[in-house]
């Protein structure tokens, strides 16, 4: 590709990226699998597991949005010092 | 279906209608800018909603009347697979914080209004950005067709609207009391009608649900009982089909087409107008993010929602219409006054998201068809009137829609348009990231996941229908039942890569690109990035 950009700019992929990216698919794997947890056992308050888990995955999906989004703030924030007014 | 009018519900339910009557009117003196009459003013707000306004307005656009409705009426009719609606709005949030912080920036830098705006300037063909306008109307205009029928659900279950034998006028009198409200204060206010209606709106199904998933298991005797006397139901053989009526938990073949509908409703889902207008309405890029994690409140909330539909089997709730099943839950299960609130509740959320999807068709239809095909120089001030009044002929396309043809059709069209409206995907999401696609390969790929998104979902039977009778069918080569819409979706990206390849072969020519890669991450208070007023005012103040 031709986008490549001139000079010293920071690798692409790096370790703290690698953790969002996986921070952002994790979701995707467990709510697609739905053989892992199409079933009404154990239940939690007389609800199927089924429906609960899925609900669980709401607070953990967000929570791991919350670490992504940490994460890519301070990478920006470290960049942007790094990179200093070359910018503009 | 109901004897008699439900008095005190109804006062309620009229109260609240009144009060958010008045906050729509008042909305457009509500931090108002200089130059009303440009569409950054009238169709994004001026692009100045914050973390919150923008949170409540999403919410109030994405979580519409009809999904509180419609979920938790799949639930009482299948069980369990209509709560793919959870993982669904799961998948979203990890999905747009990835392009939709890009789709903004660039939209702000270059004053895109529109996705059609975007495909227009990224790929250099108007060809192109005519067929993703149109995309986006056609699925928007069934989808405020359904708005109103969630509110006709609810006026039903009141007693209004009458039975069988009333008038026609009568019957439909109060919807188009409703109707015409929504319209005025729309033409009137703009997104900020919407913006801050939402706020009611919130507020009411927040208690609704609050209270509903306390109160009404208390009365059924438990979560145990509830879920026990679905599960039996469930077992029971439906007469139509000679199968179970549903399971609570998804069969082995039932999965392929629980995960292809999340997945393909997810990816779907911010391709619409009406979720673009919300978001390009923020101030700045980190809104946008900050708000996919605080959205999620809104899929617990719809979680809570969908189990309402075992507690309405619990309830012995009997509804021939499974669209009733939860206004009827609430009239039987609530006192008047309560049940009143909770009507309201749904009947505002039916407002919110046909205020915000009208001003998105309208948006589409006077940036990329009237500017681009018909009046190339349109002042600012005519796109606003323009678009104000596409706004209205909508809103009568859909009230038209619903009064004259069957629920069903508005049904089958929100279905079909869930299918195109994915198709828009590859030319968005992927010019957010690359270049590389050609154009007329991006348009042959929509061409083809749109005829066979179509002709695929014409086929479907089911037991009370010969067509559009449902959204999944066999995927081919795979041979598991999935939704048609990914299937469609992941044609089209075939065929757009292929004829990339062969098109870049034949040097066609590529169209000439206006944006540039720092476009992408700019935010607001970089140069050249809009936060508030558009130029032409800033021009002229000296």
């Amino acid at each position: 590709m031709s986008e490549t950009p001139e000079g010293t700019r920071d690798p692409v992929v790096t370790p703290v990226r690698v953790v969002i990216a996986l921070c952002l698919l994790a979701p995707f794997v467990a709510m697609l699998w739905v053989g892992s947890y199409a079933k009404v056992d154990p239940a939690f308050i007389g609800i199927p597991f089924f429906y609960w888990y899925q609900m669980l995955w709401v607070l953990v999906s967000t929570a791991l949005t919350m670490v992504a989004y940490q994460l890519w703030q301070r990478d920006q924030r470290a960049r942007k010092t790094r990179t200093g007014g070359a910018a503009q | 279906m109901n004897d008699g009018v439900n008095g005190v519900a109804l006062a309620v339910f009229i109260f609240f209608f009144l009060a958010v009557t008045i906050v729509g009117f008042m909305a457009a003196r509500w931090r108002k800018a200089e130059n009303e009459h440009s569409l950054d003013e009238w169709g994004l707000g001026g692009r100045s909603f914050g973390t919150w306004i923008t949170w409540f307005l999403l919410g109030g656009d994405l979580y519409t009347a009809y999904t509180f409705v419609a979920v938790p009426a799949a639930i009482y009719a299948a069980g369990a697979a209509g709560f793919f609606a959870v993982p669904y709005t799961i998948l979203v949030y990890p999905l747009i914080f990835t392009f939709l912080p890009r789709l903004w920036s660039v939209s702000h830098k270059h004053g895109y209004v529109t996705t059609s705006d975007f495909v227009r300037g990224r790929w250099g063909s108007k060809g192109l950005s005519l067929a993703v306008a149109l995309t986006g109307i056609l699925a928007t205009m069934p989808y405020i067709a359904l708005q109103l029928v969630g509110i006709q659900a609810v006026l039903d279950v009141m007693g209004v609207g009458g039975g069988e034998n009333t008038n026609w006028f009568v019957k439909d009198l109060p919807l188009l009391i409703a109707f015409g409200v929504l319209a005025a204060y729309t033409y009137s206010s703009g997104l900020r009608a919407p913006a801050l209606i939402a706020f009611v709106k919130d507020t009411l199904i927040y208690l609704v649900i609050a209270v509903a998933i306390i109160y009404i298991p208390i009365k059924l005797g438990g979560f145990d009982d509830i879920f026990a006397k679905a599960g039996e139901a469930f077992s029971q053989t439906n007469p139509a089909t000679g199968k179970p009526r549903g399971s609570l938990v998804p069969a082995e073949a039932g999965q392929w087409t629980y995960a292809t509908l999340a997945l393909g409703s997810a990816l779907a889902l911010f391709m619409y107008p009406h979720s673009i207008t919300a978001t390009l309405s923020s101030k700045s890029r980190e809104v946008i993010r900050r708000n996919t994690t605080i959205l999620p409140l809104y899929s617990l909330m719809l979680g809570l929602l969908a189990l309402l539909g075992f507690m309405a089997i619990a309830a012995g709730v009997k509804v021939t219409n499974g669209q009733l099943a939860i206004p009827q839950l609430f009239e039987d299960m609530f006192p008047a006054w309560f049940a009143g609130v909770a009507f309201a509740a749904i009947g505002i959320g039916a407002l919110v998201p046909a205020a915000i999807m009208s001003i998105a068709a309208a948006n589409l239809f006077t940036r990329n068809i009237y500017k681009d095909f018909i009046r190339p120089d349109a002042t600012p001030a005519q796109e606003t009137k323009v678009s104000k009044l596409v706004s209205l002929l909508v809103k009568v396309g859909a009230l038209v829609f619903v009064l004259t043809m069957d629920k069903t059709v508005a049904i089958n069209f929100q279905l079909l348009g869930g299918i195109w409206i994915l198709q828009t995907f590859p030319a968005l999401v992927g010019g957010l990231f690359t270049r590389w696609f050609h154009r007329w390969a991006l348009l042959a790929g929509w061409a083809v996941g749109m005829v066979y998104g179509t002709v695929a979902a014409y086929g479907v039977a089911s037991p009370t229908q010969k067509h559009f009778g449902g959204s999944s069918d066999e995927i081919p080569g795979i041979g598991e039942i999935g939704y048609i819409g990914l299937t469609a979706f992941v044609l089209n990206v075939v065929v757009t890569v292929i004829l990339t390849f062969v098109l870049k072969a034949a040097k066609a020519p590529e169209g000439i690109d206006e944006t540039r890669p720092e476009d992408y991450t700019a935010d607001a208070g970089d140069p050249g990035v809009q936060t508030e007023l558009p130029p032409a005012t800033a021009g002229t103040s000296h």
